[in-house]
Order: structure tokens, then sequence, then C-alpha cells
């Protein structure tokens, strides 16, 4: 933990390179949560419809 | 049910990977040569080999789903493909990225270590056109599963290329007789290796969990509505038994 606090978090010149490689990580992490997000709120939308269709059921049965 | 223990997987992962990327930025020295761009090493490093063990898996996948027929293995071997094609196009950007930094070009092409990755990177590359190529589901699960094994057997060949390698432009830090990686560089590097490894487990168990949610969700809609099972349709996905 000293060895932590102690470290110099002064950046050298080339650190661009290094944030970038890290970023380009994030990046790729970030577009597939947000890909997962999409099918999830696709997931939700269908199971509403689903829900609808099962409420119905019932009616339609009993009108039979 | 792909989605148990998802939630204290990705907490591990968080964690292991965040406790990784620290230890590497402040707890790692700086290197002697590069400096502070061989940080890069924790990144790019344990992502090419968490990629290069998910192809084989996927290749281990595919003999299981030749063995028993079952194409739940089909779909798991799918999916490792998948997610190591991710992985690999990370490796692909973060290596360019350091070879810039460090050799002042972006792709060096008299140097193994990266054609073949690039080799093996492309091979699969061509895994989903194949696999949406053939319209027949059976037979293209099993085509895709011969692909797999035959692609994943290339794979150790990029271990290989590493060790038979005469040039010295790539970094081989491991297990050499004068030197090796420093201790506290070492630590470093089995954190983040460990953290990229969870952090595919993870993401290969979310999109498990996602093809078994959707093909339950248009398995319940065929009895709900009483719809007919769809006509064939071009697909580079599996089958699930369920959909």
């Amino acid at each position: 933990m000293t060895a932590i606090l102690a470290a110099d978090v002064t950046l050298p010149d080339n650190s661009g390179y290094v944030v970038a490689a890290y970023l380009v990580f994030l990046v790729l992490l970030l577009i597939y949560v947000g890909i997962m997000a999409t099918k999830l709120s696709r997931f939700e939308r269908e199971l509403t419809e689903l829900n609808e269709l099962a409420e119905k059921q019932p009616e339609t049965r009993e009108a039979a | 049910m792909y989605g148990t223990r998802l939630r204290a997987l990705s907490i591990a992962t968080l964690l292991t990977l965040a406790g990784g990327f620290a230890l590497a930025a402040f707890y790692a020295p700086e290197d002697a040569d590069q400096g502070f761009m061989q940080k890069i090493l924790y990144l790019h490093v344990p992502m090419a080999i968490v990629a290069l063990c998910g192809f084989v898996f996927g290749a281990v996948c595919a003999i299981q789903h030749l063995r028993t027929g079952a194409s739940r293995w089909d779909l798991r071997s799918y999916v490792a493909i998948h997610m190591s094609l991710i992985f690999g196009a990370g490796v692909l950007v973060t290596g360019s990225i350091w070879a810039r930094a460090s050799w002042g070009h972006w792709w060096v092409w008299d140097e193994p270590t990266l054609v073949s990755f690039l080799i093996v990177f492309l091979l699969y590359a061509t895994y989903q056109p194949l696999r949406f190529s053939i319209e027949d589901r059976d037979k293209q699960s099993r085509y895709a599963s011969v692909f797999a094994i035959t692609a994943g057997a290339f794979v150790p060949l990029n271990f290989l290329a590493v060790r038979l390698a005469q040039t010295y432009t790539h970094p081989r830090v491991f297990a050499t007789t004068d030197g090796g990686l420093e201790p506290r560089m070492k630590l470093a590097f089995y954190v983040c290796l460990l953290g990229m490894a969870l952090l595919y487990a993870t993401l290969w168990k979310y999109e498990m969990a996602s093809k078994n949610t959707s093909a339950q969700i248009k398995a319940l809609r065929r009895r709900l509505a009483g719809d007919e099972p769809p006509g064939p349709r071009r697909s580079a996905a599996p089958k699930l038994e369920s959909a």
C-alpha cells in the first residue's frame, strides 16, 4: 500500500499511447454493454407482449 | 440456466481487473528499456492469451458437439469464438498502438508473433460467413464444428511462433534465463491475466444467457400465440432445441 501511495503519479511524455490502448479496451467494453442493453430492452418489450397475450388467453377460452 | 452466479462473477471480474490495472499502474515498476509504455503489456498480453485460449475452448466445445450432437455445445462453441474474435480485435488494435509507440510503426510484417496472430484472427473471421453460407441448420452446425476444431489446432502454432522466433524485436519476457519479469511486474501481470480470463467468462455467460432467453421467448410466443414454427431462415447463429 505504501508503495502505491509513494508511486510517482506524474505521467511521462509517451503516456498518450498507453492511455489510447486502455481507452480502446474501455470503448470495446462500452460497445458490448450497449449491445447487451439493446438486447435487454428487446427482451423486456417481448415479455410485456407475451404477458398481454397470456392475460387475453383465458378470456378467449371463456368466450369459446 | 446461464444467468446463475452471473452477478458474483461480474463483481469478481470488476474487482480483479480494476485491482490488476491499479497494480500495473502504481505498484509494478517502470520497465528499464521501454519505460511507461511497457504498461500496455498488462492489457495487451492477457487479452491475447485469453483470446487464443477462447479459440481452443471453442474447439473443445465443437468436439463435444460432434460427439453428442447436442446443439447447446454448438452454441457454446459459437459464442466462445464470437467472444474471442472481439478480444482478438482488441489485441490487434492495442498491439498496433504499442508497436507504434515502441518501434515507430503501426505494424511490422517480419514479426512472426504479430503475423501469426493476424492469421489466426483472419482464419476465425471466416467462421461466421461460413455458417451463414450454409442454409441447412444441421449441416451448418456440423461443418462449423469441424472448422472450429481444425482452426483450433492452428492456435498452438501462435505460441510456438513466439518461442521459435529468432528476432528480438518483440518482447519475450517469461522464462528467459537472463532476467524475465521483475516479481512486482509478474504479480501485476498475473492479476491482469486472471481479470481478463474472468471478463471473458462473464461476457461468455452473458451472451449464452441472452441467446438462451431469446430462444425461450420465441418458444413461449409460439405456444401462446399458436404460431407455426417459422420456416427455414438463413442465419449464422446456432438453433437451440427449445427455439
